[in-house]
């Protein structure tokens, strides 16, 4: 299998500070992989590389090549646009818009592009579906997004992420604030999304990782210090760094 | 001790304060109350002339006369009682200067002390005589009747059209012309200056970098420290000979050139409003949008305007009010014609204007004083609703980012 995402040699700096240091990593289709390590470690900087969505703070300047789906994204003349409809991307809070659950959903979908009605309406409730929130919105489409709890509001945003129909979903601590039983159902639908979606997430929730991932990586001071099977990571770390962090003696 | 001096000047500091809002708040109702206490006195007159009276023949059947009839009976516009209810007879106008006319000097006295009675003689024998004389002139057996004058009511001071306040034998104190001029050149001015300071906010707030906003952004708040005489003055000898050179008017001191100068006035409010409304747009709303494969403009297009919509509409009506209120360059740019505009290309006559314009010749205390101060009322009702809508506006903005 070849893999989806690939990076080699990047480096990220924030001005003169270094974020990331020659991270070298495959992510294959499919799979979920798990970035975990302290706070400022590198893991969210290290996630919205495959978005371009570093390129919205000044002072970003990136090196090393950074391949999604056989495509060098940040070669000159790379469509953005179409970068982001590919890769899809979920936020640490919910960030619904201040607009209609169902207005939410078609969002994606109209700035692409689309206008059929009909075909609008079929796709929000897809998605909304795939999202295990159907069932719980269909009756108030056409109320506020902010009328609903903070789990349902991650998951419409997961819906909203899914409409576009992207192949690889980006999660920045999608979880962190939330309660447990949110909690639970969004890992529940990371485990159905997998089967059809690359989904790469990041994590402070040690028990997340092992419960949701099949790879984790761990980052530590913006290197990768280990990369491998989650069962592997948490069972046999090969670095003393990992072991530390995992079991908890720093964090 | 130390602890008593303490609380003693806590005391004293917190005693200070309550004095001063005190002090604020009084001034402010001060104010308001004598706004509309000179105000009301307009409608507790009659608008004609202080110290003169309008009398007919005894046989007059007429009933009460208002200032507008009576304007037109002395344009003679109007030229028979009946058409005004009374007996089918010429209407014939007399004015105290008249009366040597039909006298000589004998009979009129030599210190004119016969003048009282020739009045009433002539009024007695002339039937559809509509006479003009000061009250002085009343004879003592007076054999005429003096015609009462309706008090102006609110509802012809707000409809009527006509503001001629010193318009002898009665002020014709009709505002509509100035409301319509002053909402008029408002109007205008918002038109010109939403769309334009609406696009320097979104510039500012979503596609300037850091330095050209720290640039632009003190630069256009100048705009508001400039005083109003010199936008006036700009105006003038700038705007006005554009606008009668471009549209080849008889003169360039027009609506338009009142609302172009309102518009750069209102910029820097409207820029400053809508832009702090259109930064408070999060960031997560902002990158989710970028995140679903929407360009910038689609973002800002679909999710900074709606988001920041109370805001932009608070600044567009803030800058109304400071359009409205605006005194020294609209007076100086607009020509000061008191009529109703029906473009943009005619001259027009705004409230404040005309206030500033009108105060120093009304004598105190007038009827044209008066008149002035009812119009103050009108505007401060005016500014009054601009800022109470401004407030329901920004109360719900409140409560949607609560959410």
């Amino acid at each position: 299998m070849t893999p989806i995402i690939t990076t080699r040699f990047v480096n990220l700096f924030y001005n003169e500070f270094q974020a990331l240091k020659n991270i070298n990593m495959a992510i294959m289709p499919n799979t979920v992989t798990a970035l975990i390590g302290p706070s400022g470690c590198g893991k969210s900087s290290y996630l919205r590389l495959f978005n371009r969505m570093n390129d919205l703070i000044d002072g970003v300047s990136i090196t090393g090549d950074i391949m999604v789906d056989g495509e060098m994204i940040y070669s000159k003349g790379i469509d953005i646009v179409a970068l982001r409809r590919k890769v899809g991307m979920v936020f640490q809070k919910p960030n619904p818009f201040p607009k209609t659950i169902f207005e939410n959903i078609a969002y994606g979908l109209r700035v692409n592009g689309v206008t059929d009605k009909k075909r609008i309406e079929e796709k929000v409730e897809f998605s909304l579906q795939q999202a295990a929130l159907w069932e719980e919105v269909k009756d108030k489409l056409k109320k506020s997004a902010f009328e609903l709890s903070g789990g349902q509001q991650q998951r419409l945003c997961i819906a909203r992420a899914l409409a576009i129909e992207p192949s690889i979903i980006l999660m920045d601590e999608p979880a962190s604030a939330l309660d447990p039983i949110s909690t639970a159902k969004i890992e529940e639908l990371i485990y159905e999304l997998k089967r059809n979606y690359t989904i790469v997430i990041v994590t402070h929730n040690m028990q997340q990782a092992g419960r949701v991932s099949d790879y984790t990586a761990f980052f530590y001071l913006g290197e990768l210090i280990e990369f491998g099977d989650t069962k592997e990571i948490f069972t046999h770390p090969k670095d003393k760094k990992t072991q530390n962090y995992i079991t908890g003696r720093f964090g | 001790m130390k602890k008593t001096l303490k609380k003693w000047l806590e005391k004293t500091i917190e005693g200070i304060l309550f004095l001063s809002s005190t002090i604020t708040t009084l001034t402010v109702i001060l104010i308001v109350v004598f706004l509309f206490k000179e105000g009301k006195s307009l409608f507790q007159s009659t608008p004609i002339e202080e110290g003169f009276v309008l009398a007919v023949n005894k046989a007059n059947a007429a009933g009460n006369l208002s200032a507008n009839q009576i304007k037109n009976i002395f344009d003679q516009n109007i030229i028979n009682w009946k058409e005004l209810g009374g007996n089918d007879e010429p209407i014939f106008l007399f004015r105290m200067d008249d009366l040597s006319n039909y006298y000589t000097d004998e009979e009129l006295g030599e210190n004119f002390e016969f003048v009282p009675q020739r009045t009433n003689e002539f009024i007695d024998k002339t039937p559809g005589i509509i006479a003009f004389f000061p009250s002085k002139n009343i004879d003592s057996n007076f054999s005429g009747k003096i015609l009462p004058i309706e008090k102006t009511t609110l509802k012809q001071f707000l409809s009527e059209k006509e503001w001629f306040p010193t318009a002898q034998p009665v002020a014709q104190l009709g505002v509509l012309s100035l409301i319509l001029g002053t909402l008029w050149v408002s109007f205008g001015a918002i038109l010109i200056a939403l769309p334009l300071g609406l696009a320097t906010a979104i510039y500012m707030a979503e596609i300037a970098t850091k330095r050209v906003r720290n640039i632009l952004k003190p630069l256009i708040e100048l705009l508001a420290g400039i005083p109003s005489v010199v936008y006036g003055f700009f105006g003038l000898i700038v705007i006005v000979p554009q606008i009668q050179s471009l549209f080849g008017l008889p003169v360039g001191e027009t609506a338009l050139a009142g609302s172009i100068i309102l518009g750069i006035m209102a910029l820097p409010t409207i820029v400053t409003i809508s832009e702090d409304a259109l930064r408070t747009t999060p960031n997560a709303m902002k990158e989710a949008s970028l995140a679903l494969g929407a360009n910038k403009w689609q973002t800002i297009h679909r999710v900074v305007i709606p988001y920041a919509g109370s805001g932009i509409t608070a600044a567009a009506i803030l800058g109304i009010g400071r359009a409205i209120g605006e005194t020294m360059a609209v007076l100086m740019v607009t020509g000061n014609a008191a009529i109703i505009p029906h473009t943009f290309l005619e001259p027009v006559r705004t409230i404040p204007a005309t206030i500033a314009a009108e105060l120093g010749e009304a004598p105190q205390g007038g009827m044209h004083f008066k008149a002035l101060f009812a119009l103050g009322c009108i505007l401060f009702i005016m500014t009054i609703v601009v800022n109470l809508t401004v407030e329901f506006i920004s109360s719900r903005r409140k409560n949607k980012i609560s959410h």
